[in-house]
């Protein structure tokens, strides 16, 4: 296991200068001299010439690319280049907004696309399952941005339930009363695609025999349901939940835009916005690392789930 | 082509039933389409959107979307010259302002008239202070529209005629803020929409049929770094690389738009086509090829390829509904497409604010225009699936 493990993360580091390379010629070599890129964004030319001289634009790409590779190194990615703020800070503090609106949002999502899942497999090929899946279907076709524009439109600004945007200072405040809303909207968008997803899933496994010896030996329907299937199934589960995961890290673009949540999504929004490449440098290095550990854990968990995978 | 096998096969097998050349692969799936109404009723909606996208695009309709033919926020006409809308009374019925005033009376305790007021100020931006008494009861002077009304009125009476010709009051989808035409933009809107869907989405194929076949064909060390590059794209989440893309990209453009979709987005095709390829190239009607001298690219693009390309075609088909929905975000987030050109995006970005004023035909048109298309093209992505390959048929569906 702990060869495995070890052999995993040094597999890693041939994909991570990948990376960084693919990061470094976006940035510094088609992205080109900061001086151009913020021209007329930021005027004051000494605080040019000091990204400049910080980014070394003037030396070989060599010694550009050694700079980069030490800042993904030390984690020290340099000063936002419109805010002065230090990158390292803007992450630490965007990440709690990000994290207050999509961790509870993964947990419901993933019980509800669960629970219904595993309702409408039940009932496979009936009425309710047909009319589940046409709603699923239509549901998918229309716009993220029309459902958030609508509902954020109707509950908030003309039902007054929830307010309209908006961020506290205290952590219950804004679970309770400026999460709400996001979090209903991005539940309503991620529960089509999900259910569809797990409900294939679960009908791979629904007709298979250790479901029929299940019931032979007079098992309840919903131990059947809820232990084997979901356990049978879980291997596929896992693997679109930890794919999803690293996206904790990069918030949530539209909900936070839409509702001033001061979240990573925004700040990357912003970043893009004002050609702020310290920022999405930074983010894009950390995300693909997120996304590499993420893949050895789901690994890891196959193993937990399902004593026959074998790790080599 | 798919449509001349198919309607030369029924002929030929009727004449000469037992012995004929099988029909080939195309010709039977689709024969299985045909079978399959929601497919064809899909593919019918798709070809129409398309056929409208080629219309469009060459000028046939749609061609004067940014003529401002109607008021501003002209309402549909199945509504009706929308109260709210103000100036269509004026026009048609100068003589009669007794029913409209009346009926702003109720729009006091509207929390946005002012916010309407001051929308329609921008068009009629003239001091109104010198019209008071004219515009009527000194109850009224606390309806912050009548300052508006009576300079609509003032102004319809002045050039009347130019007034009636050039503003209509209603426009068959309604108006937007300057008075252009909602289905005319929407038409506009989904000739970007789907060309850049279309475009991005053969890039993309492209792309990933090329390194795909490449990769799985000649194996080794070129398979090895083919996956490495695969790796370290599939490594950035995709919103994040079209976002980081877009940030270096300084000019938009449609152009720009499409690449950035196309040159991020192969990654998906590239894991079928090479696993395609790692199967086929085994087979022995390549070693059959091989042995008759065939050349490496012969053997990868005119032996091998047409026994995958049904893969690729599902492919193309199912990027499209997603860069379709990508280009949608990215214009509404104003990196899309740019500002001269309209794309269901950025209506839907215009909408935002005009559904806070009441006006919810443009969020609509162009909302309703995108989830027809997207349900059409992925029913008919699943349709063609299964005709393609019906081994998946008990995977994916009932």
């Amino acid at each position: 296991m702990t060869a495995y493990i070890i052999r995993r993360l040094w597999q890693m580091v041939p994909t991570m200068a990948g990376v960084i390379v693919l990061v470094f010629i976006l940035f510094n070599w088609i992205g080109g001299d900061p001086a151009y890129v913020l021209a007329g964004k930021i005027s004051n030319q000494e605080q040019i010439d000091n990204i400049r001289r910080q980014l070394g634009v003037d030396q070989p790409y060599y010694v550009q690319l050694w700079i980069f590779v030490k800042q993904v190194l030390t984690g020290d990615f340099g000063a936002s280049w419109s805010t002065n703020e230090r990158v390292s800070n803007i992450l630490a503090t965007r990440l709690g907004p990000s994290l207050t609106v999509l961790v509870p949002l993964l947990f419901l999502d993933t019980a509800l696309s669960l629970t219904l899942a595993l309702a409408v497999a039940y009932v496979r090929g009936s009425l309710t399952d047909r009319m589940v899946m046409i709603v699923c279907t239509i549901g998918l076709s229309v716009s993220v941005l029309v459902y958030i524009i609508v509902f954020q439109y109707f509950f908030a600004y003309k039902l007054g339930w929830f307010p309209v945007q908006g961020w506290g200072n205290s952590f219950l405040e804004n679970l309770f009363v400026y999460s709400s809303l996001p979090i209903l909207i991005a539940l309503v968008v991620s529960i089509a695609p999900n259910l569809r997803l797990y409900r294939t899933f679960f009908l791979d496994e629904i007709n298979q025999d250790y479901v029929r010896t299940g019931r032979a030996k007079g098992l309840s329907e919903n131990r059947i349901m809820w232990i084997h299937v979901l356990r049978n199934a879980s291997i596929p589960i896992i693997t679109h939940l930890m794919a999803g995961l690293p996206g904790l890290l990069l918030g949530a673009f539209l909900i936070e835009r839409f509702f001033s949540i001061p979240g990573i999504g925004r700040e990357v929004i912003l970043a893009v916005e004002r050609s702020d490449f310290p920022v999405i440098k930074a983010l894009t290095v950390y995300v693909a690392f997120a996304t590499m550990a993420s893949n050895l854990l789901a690994d890891l968990m196959y193993k937990a789930a399902d004593p026959r995978v074998q790790l080599k | 082509m798919a449509n001349e096998i198919a309607l030369k096969a029924p002929a030929r097998t009727a004449r000469e039933v037992p012995h004929t050349v099988s029909p080939g692969l195309w010709a039977l799936a689709w024969k299985r389409l045909k079978s399959d109404h929601v497919g064809m009723v899909s593919l019918a909606i798709v070809v129409v959107f398309i056929l409208m996208m080629i219309a469009s695009g060459t000028g046939l309709i749609a061609g004067d979307w940014s003529k401002e033919v109607g008021v501003n926020y002209a309402a549909p006409s199945f509504i009706g010259a929308d109260i709210e809308a103000g100036a269509p009374a004026a026009p048609a019925a100068p003589a009669a302002p007794a029913i409209p005033a009346t009926e702003y009376k109720s729009d006091v305790v509207d929390p946005l008239a002012d916010v309407l007021a001051e929308l329609k100020g921008e068009k009629k931006p003239r001091a109104a202070s010198a019209e008071p008494p004219a515009a009527g009861a000194g109850e009224k002077s606390v309806d912050p529209l009548a300052d508006v009304m009576a300079d609509i009125r003032k102004d319809a009476k002045d050039k009347k005629a130019e007034v009636a010709e050039a503003r209509l009051p209603t426009l068959p989808l309604g108006g937007d803020k300057w008075g252009r035409d909602v289905l005319k933009k929407t038409i506009k809107g989904s000739e970007t929409s789907i060309f850049v869907g279309l475009a991005a989405a053969a890039v993309a194929t492209f792309l990933g049929t090329l390194f795909g076949a490449i990769a799985g064909y000649y194996g080794k060390w070129v398979d090895d770094a083919f996956n490495w590059f695969y790796s370290v794209f599939n490594a950035i989440p995709y919103l994040l690389l079209i976002l980081a893309v877009a940030a270096v990209l300084q000019q938009k453009g449609t152009l720009t738009i499409i690449l950035i979709l196309g040159l991020t987005g192969w990654t998906g095709t590239f894991r079928l086509i090479r696993g395609e390829y790692l199967k086929h190239k085994a087979r022995e009607y390549v070693q059959a090829a091989d042995a008759i001298g065939a050349s490496n690219a012969r053997r990868m693009f005119v032996h091998i390829f047409p026994n995958v390309s049904h893969v690729v075609l599902v492919q193309l088909s199912i990027y499209t509904v997603g860069f379709i929905k990508a280009e949608v975000i990215l214009s509404f987030l104003g990196f899309g497409v740019p500002v001269d050109v309209v794309s269901w995006g950025s209506m839907l970005n215009e909408a935002q604010n005009e559904l806070i004023l009441g006006k919810w035909w443009q969020l609509a048109a162009a909302g309703t225009a995108m989830a027809i298309l997207v349900t059409a093209f992925s029913l008919f992505t699943d349709a063609l699936r299964d005709a393609l390959d019906p081994k998946l048929k008990g995977l994916a569906g009932a």
